[in-house]
């Protein structure tokens, strides 16, 4: 494999790595306050939907940006009601969004369009476009760094940016500011937050909304910026892998980088490749297919590390009287 | 004390979710453009009024059973096994290796083989989950999720590179012999002159769910295993005090939970299509979700939701013909009864609570 090849694959790992990442980092806020979230899949199908769709018909990729925020902030709401209003449970509730959000997309879509469940493909200010980062050109005949600023840093689109600055800005979020504390506390214990005079409700809606947004960015990611347009089903199971992801990283922010990061590799590998010999053994695209999830439940069984949820993850919080 | 008296439980909670449910649906065929009730009378028409409509609906009604029960099982021992999709689509190797590789001499037994390859596979695609979560504290939906992209990837494989016959392009098993073919509902009822039942999938496989329904509530209400399974989910630290090891009702429940879920395949796989293909599932596994939780995790209740939703499948098929509303519409009911029985359960719990306390108040 030549260096070119090599920025490739790296280039295609941080395109794909980037819903995955978004998705992750989603998880994380919602997680940590003791949420549990398994319709990430779904918010960001709404969210990829609504977006291709407003983008297309106003022609502006920002105003899609905007729906699929306002799309995903609508379910992350329906997920709020049932999870801390009427304190039911947040898996259930999960699982009923990630429907929710396959059915309506296509129905809507086809009500909306009449292609078969699709939005018409996208161009020009409907889609985000990639940026050239300064000297771009000018630098590509500068030896080993040229090609690599060129291929692999720049020519992104913005939402790429915007996905692994996200990534400081959780930390400094979660470590070092007052919300970013309760945050995290909310998640552990409740009661002693409940204690302190700040509102658990709020500071778990606060989550949640945050985590809808995250989804939402990562949803229109995937319909107007690495593809033109909406499919059905078009996040093909990458909410998952970003809890996937989530649990790899064991909560926390650089980690979720990292963990997206390797199982975008993951994918733009199994994307490239059919097959890939190994000294005379073939491994098949089915594996790498289904390793993320294989890595997942070897960490999750503790053999390799152990990954300890939020203590009052999953659990309504009810005070007492 | 009980704030509801039990038939308010039982019966009202669901009922009330499901009008719900209906409403809303209602509510986004009206929004794209068309009638609900055209919708539903075509639905009707399709799915209960012709015989060919009734074998589709207990055709689907005979999965979700299957995998209803499955989820109810486990929901008696308080676990989530959100992996029936998985441990069906691995159910169904097990249909095809005892189908392909047995010479069956007649259906009867091949219905036999293939429900033991069936639940067998289906169950050891379950014990990971469950061991994982009886002994290391791995949360078992996260597990059983990440189970169904393996046995995705795993059935891929599979059928790709050992089942495909030599020379097929499709990713398909070859056909299970003659003689393993299941009879189906036009052979078993049809006369001479009154064909009945035409080209409709439903098999017999439909008894052996019926008997899985009936079989499922003597186990959980009439043996001493049931009664450790309910112990546990009702509370882990109590069942502990009785000598019961949550361990092992755990991996028991999953994997009772789990070759439920298997044989679902059989009526798909041995019953339907007579190879193995790739999406044989079709999503079944997580309809069991919304049947275990409309069905209270009742054999009973189980058994009016799964013919509840083959009756939604098939009138959806029938929609997605004749109209302009998509398959999808399924999907969003399904997401309602499963948003308004299971997440939103004290959304519609909470108001009657208060009335029918009232209610007793005024009496007393």
């Amino acid at each position: 494999m030549d260096y070119m090849t090599f920025l490739q694959v790296l280039d295609s790992t941080v395109r794909l790595a980037t819903p995955l990442l978004l998705a992750c980092l989603a998880g994380l806020y919602s997680e940590r306050a003791g949420i549990f979230d398994i319709g990430l899949e779904g918010k960001m199908l709404a969210a990829a939907f609504f977006s291709a769709a407003f983008a297309y018909t106003s022609g502006s990729v920002w105003i899609g940006l905007l729906a699929g925020i306002v799309a995903s902030l609508i379910l992350s709401g329906l997920h709020g009601l049932a999870s801390i209003t009427f304190r039911g449970n947040q898996l259930i509730s999960g699982v009923a969004i990630n429907f929710l959000a396959a059915g309506m997309t296509v129905l809507v879509a086809q009500s909306w369009f009449e292609q078969g469940g699709r939005t018409p493909s996208l161009s020009g200010n409907a889609r985000f476009d990639s940026i050239e980062l300064p000297f771009a050109d000018a630098l590509q005949g500068v030896p080993i760094f040229g090609p690599l600023y060129y291929e692999l840093i720049s020519g992104h689109s913005i939402l790429v940016y915007a996905a692994f600055a996200m990534v400081p800005l959780t930390w400094w979020v979660l470590y070092r500011t007052r919300f970013g504390l309760r945050l995290r506390a909310v998640g552990e214990n409740p009661a002693a937050v409940d204690t302190a005079g700040v509102s658990v409700v709020g500071l778990r809606y606060a989550a949640v909304m945050i985590c809808g947004v995250l989804c939402g960015i990562a949803g229109a990611y995937l319909a107007t910026a690495l593809q033109a347009g909406f499919v059905k089903d078009m996040t093909a199971g990458r909410g998952f892998i970003a809890l996937a992801a989530l649990i790899f990283a064991k909560w926390r922010p650089w980690y979720a980088l990292s963990a997206t990061l390797l199982f975008g590799l993951l994918q733009a590998v199994a994307l490239r490749y059919q097959s890939i010999e190994l000294g005379g053994f073939v491994i098949p695209v089915q594996f790498m297919d289904a390793l993320p999830y294989i890595l997942t439940v070897v960490i999750l069984a503790g053999f390799v590390g152990k990954a300890i949820p939020p203590r009052a993850g999953g659990e309504p919080y009810v005070k007492e009287r | 004390m009980d704030k509801m008296p039990k038939w308010a439980d039982i019966v009202l909670i669901p009922l009330i979710s499901l009008l719900l449910a209906a409403g809303l649906s209602a509510l986004v065929i009206l929004a794209i453009g068309e009638s609900p009730i055209d919708a539903f009378t075509l639905m009707v028409q399709g799915a209960l009024m012709r015989s060919a409509g009734w074998g589709y609906t207990l055709y689907y009604a005979t999965n979700f059973m299957f995998t209803g029960l499955a989820v109810a099982v486990a929901f008696h021992a308080r676990l989530f096994n959100i992996g029936g999709e998985g441990q069906a689509m691995l159910g169904g190797l097990g249909v095809a290796i005892a189908c392909l590789y047995i010479p069956w001499p007649h259906w009867s037994l091949a219905l036999i083989g293939a429900s033991v390859g069936a639940a067998v596979f289906g169950a050891l695609w379950a014990l990971i989950p469950a061991y994982l979560q009886a002994k290391r504290g791995s949360h078992i939906v996260i597990t059983t999720i990440m189970f169904n992209f393996i046995a995705a990837a795993v059935l891929n494989y599979v059928l790709v590179n050992m089942l495909r016959p030599v020379g097929a392009m499709d990713p398909a098993s070859a056909k299970f012999p003659v003689s393993t073919h299941l009879p189906t509902f036009r052979d078993m009822f049809s006369t001479a002159d009154n064909i009945l039942f035409r080209g409709a999938p439903a098999n017999v496989t439909f008894f052996l769910a019926v008997a899985a329904c009936l079989a499922v509530w003597v186990l959980i209400w009439r043996t001493r295993l049931g009664y450790e399974i309910r112990a546990l989910g009702h509370s882990e630290s109590g069942a502990k005090y009785a000598g019961i090891s949550p361990v092992k009702i755990t991996v028991i429940a999953m994997l009772i939970s789990g070759a439920l879920a298997g044989m679902m395949s059989v009526n798909t796989t041995l019953g339907e299509s007579e190879r193995l293909i790739l999406n044989s599932t079709e999503g079944a596994g997580f309809i069991g979700i919304a049947v275990a939780l409309m069905g209270r995790s009742h054999p009973f209740g189980v058994f009016l939701a799964a013919i509840l939703f083959g009756f939604l499948y098939q009138g959806g098929a029938e929609l997605a013909l004749w109209t302009n509303i998509p398959r999808e519409l399924i999907v969003v009911i399904q997401a309602l009864v499963i948003l308004f029985t299971g997440a939103l359960d004290n959304m519609v719990r909470m108001p009657l609570e208060k009335l029918f306390l009232s209610l007793r108040k005024r009496k007393a």
